[in-house]
């Protein structure tokens, strides 16, 4: 990819957010007296601002980039991780699981672990947690860097440490006020910055209907896009159940109707959004109890429609690659430069006669899958007549035959931004995953200062004492998170273990909170039990089987293949579902052979049995979060009917 | 907190719009450049939408800045 020119313009609109995200850390400076100020923002802010910033830290985890390639690859049906896999769960924390978490005064999501079951699974949880933001926040600076390198030719290292340091001293002023201001911030600059590409795009294929036209063909021929061997149903791309329905094979997602509903919709969404105190945080900020449920269900509005933002792009760059006369092509994988020198000597031996052979030589040596009619065409002319080797080098490179999914969404920005909204889209790309790293780290410190340092290594100090511990935590988390971009910019093998290894932490976690929310019986031992039992389950799952096309290794199935998937995120669902089925039980089992640790009256306001049930009867009665919540998911139906 | 953030978004918005709007009307003769999008000057247009959002924020601001304080 050539890198982009931006003129003074784009500069001054890039040079203005950044000013503004950093004088916001600045205003809030004098608000930051206390401990509880700097991590819980005083519980002060109202439900639309926090809402917004649940929304909107989230969105950094790569959102944008990865929907808008999961939107090229699988068409609609992406849309499920926001109409199965997070609204319902959203509105199950506003409705239910939120009087606890607001009520219990935990100030952390370990906390309350802590306050309804014992020492050991706060412990678990946090630490892991811990780890996991940073890991997070790390993985997500050296996408941005890596980004910023190969779209603007900027330094790698320059603007990962530009980037950190404008996190770094906003949240170090203002806490998490700071953060959560930003975030609402980021998210209109998100919303305002990616429209009008959108916009463009639609209006250049000639609208909605003109794009699910061209759907039809990806469906029935996506090979020739390098996007699945097999052919598929009219509707594959057009629509998000009917291609569910017909089992694995009939759709480019590679799962059923169970994976999808119970896998994605159940397990790993309740266990996402319900539990992450990366989210809970923001809504744990808000003023009240009222305001704290109405977040999640504030949040949920935009999150309802965002697939128009991040999903979309991915789906006009599909129908743009199936128009003849629109010029435009997937991006295709690069070519490692040091791969070069191998590939060529091979091109330059390959013996017209024998192509195959040649093919997957060449193949071995980029790495990379390649396109045997370009490749037969290019052996033929590098036989027929001199080339020289830049030339061979852009010929090869053309003849990958496989998609750079995550540039998608920048080769729109270039194909449709003139100087002005370029800046523009490019500042809201930056802001993305500003809010994901600086939501990572305000969860980070408050989790280690709380759950960690207080708990264990230094209990009974000052507020000032906490306060100060907070503010060098943070820089200690920023700094970690550097080194964690630099860690995955080298090995981006082990980066992906360890996300694996959080997968298999992750999946079992919701087990623990319904049984801990609901059933006053589960004691300490059993959620402790369970836990362990469930993250054990993954790993063994994923050890054992093995998504159709991979090798066993890292993708699984390194012990034994008991069990083939048809796709990677089928053998990830159901991962999800064993491993929160296992943890379930055990809990359950556990629970009922060993003793309570918790009187009732010590479980007042942590479980729903032992609370009195809180009235809603003052709201106003469309503003009650069930009717909130009710009228949320009627709508989330009706999107699903439409898009059927 | 102390701090009404309709007032920053709806600065930083306003100043977006306005250069959007000014560099739009003063590129407006630039086909090549609008060619990317379309032929659209969309830097005009946008730089309107833009002042229009950062101006409904700066009036909910001064509308929620004479209500008395809640607590």
């Amino acid at each position: 990819m050539q890198p982009i020119h931006l003129a003074w313009v784009d500069y001054s609109i890039l040079l203005a957010y950044t000013v503004f995200v950093i004088g916001i850390g600045f205003a809030l400076r004098r608000y930051m007296k206390t401990s509880a100020d700097f991590f819980l923002s005083g519980r002060s802010i109202p439900a639309w601002v926090t809402g917004l910033a649940f929304m909107a830290a989230n969105l950094g985890a790569l959102e944008l980039v990865g929907m808008s390639a999961s939107g090229a690859k699988y068409g609609i049906a992406t849309a499920h991780f926001y109409w199965v896999g997070a609204i319902p769960a959203m509105v199950f924390l506003a409705v239910f699981m939120m009087p606890f978490y607001y009520g219990s005064k935990a100030r952390s999501v370990p906390e309350y672990l802590k306050l309804r079951f014992d020492e050991r699974v706060r412990c678990l949880n946090s630490l892991t947690f811990a780890v996991m933001t940073v890991f997070a926040s790390g993985i997500s600076m050296n996408a941005l860097a890596k980004l910023l390198h190969l779209l603007l030719g900027w330094n790698y290292h320059a603007s990962l440490w530009i980037c950190s340091a404008v996190v770094l001293v906003y949240v170090l002023k203002g806490g998490l006020t700071s953060a959560i201001y930003t975030e609402v911030l980021q998210f209109f600059m998100i919303v305002l910055g990616f429209a009008p590409v959108v916009f463009l795009g639609l209006k250049d294929m000639g609208g909605w209907d003109a794009v699910k036209g061209k759907l039809v063909d990806v469906a029935h021929h996506p090979a020739a896009f390098y996007l699945n061997d097999k052919t598929f149903q009219s509707d594959a791309w057009t629509s998000a159940w009917k291609p569910l329905l017909g089992g694995p094979s009939a759709n480019p997602m590679g799962v059923d109707v169970f994976a999808i509903v119970f896998g994605l919709g159940f397990v790993l969404s309740f266990g996402y959004w319900c539990t992450n105190f990366l989210v809970v945080q923001r809504a744990m900020a808000a003023k009240d109890m009222t305001a704290a449920r109405r977040t999640p269900l504030i949040a949920a509005i935009p999150k309802m429609i965002f697939p128009v933002l991040v999903i979309l792009p991915g789906i006009i760059a599909i129908s743009l690659a199936a128009s003849p006369n629109k010029d435009y092509r997937l991006p295709l994988r690069s070519i490692m430069p040091g791969a070069y020198a191998p590939a060529l000597a091979d091109i330059k031996a390959a013996n017209p006669g024998q192509i195959d052979a040649a093919l997957a030589a060449v193949s071995k040596d980029i790495d990379l899958k390649v396109d045997k009619t370009k490749f037969s065409a290019l052996v033929a002319d590098v036989n027929a007549k001199a080339m020289t080797e830049d030339q061979i080098k852009e010929r090869l490179q053309d003849t990958v035959a496989e998609n750079d999914y995550d540039s998608i969404i920048l080769s729109l920005v270039k194909r449709y931004c003139p100087s002005g909204l370029l800046g523009l889209a490019l500042t809201a790309l930056l802001a993305s995953f500003m809010s994901g790293m600086a939501g990572n780290v305000t969860a980070f410190n408050t989790v280690w200062t709380y759950d960690l340092y207080q708990a264990y290594l230094a209990p009974n100090r000052t507020d000032r004492h906490y306060f100060l511990m907070g503010q060098s935590i943070t820089v200690v988390g920023i700094l970690l998170s550097i080194a964690c971009a630099y860690f995955a910019s080298h090995y981006s093998n082990a980066m992906d273990i360890v996300q694996l290894v959080f997968g298999f932490v992750n999946a079992p976690l919701f087990a623990t909170f319904l049984l801990g929310m609901f059933w006053a019986r589960a004691t300490g031992t059993g959620a402790f039990l369970g836990l362990l039992g469930g993250t054990a389950t993954s790993a063994i799952f994923h050890a054992l089987t093995i998504a159709s096309g991979n090798h066993p290794g890292i993708k699984g199935g390194y012990l034994w293949v008991a069990q083939t998937f048809p796709s990677e995120m089928a053998q990830n669902f159901w991962l999800a579902t064993f491993a929160f089925t296992v943890c379930f039980v055990l809990t359950l089992v556990i629970s009922l052979v060993t003793s309570r640790t918790k009187s009732d009256e010590e479980l007042k306001g942590l479980v729903y049995s032992m609370t009195p049930k809180l009235k809603d009867g003052d709201q106003p009665w469309l503003l009650r979060p069930a009717v909130l919540g009710t009228l949320l998911l009627i709508g989330c139906v009706i999107l699903n009917v439409i898009f059927w | 907190m102390g701090l009404d953030i309709r007032w920053p978004i709806g600065i930083m918005f306003s100043l977006l719009g306005a250069l959007l709007l000014i560099f739009g009307a003063a590129t407006s003769s630039d086909t090549e450049m609008y060619r990317h999008s379309l032929g659209i000057n969309i830097n005009v247009i946008w730089g309107v939408l833009l002042l229009l959002f950062g101006g409904a924020m700066l009036l909910g601001a001064i509308l929620g800045r004479k209500q008395p304080p809640k607590s």
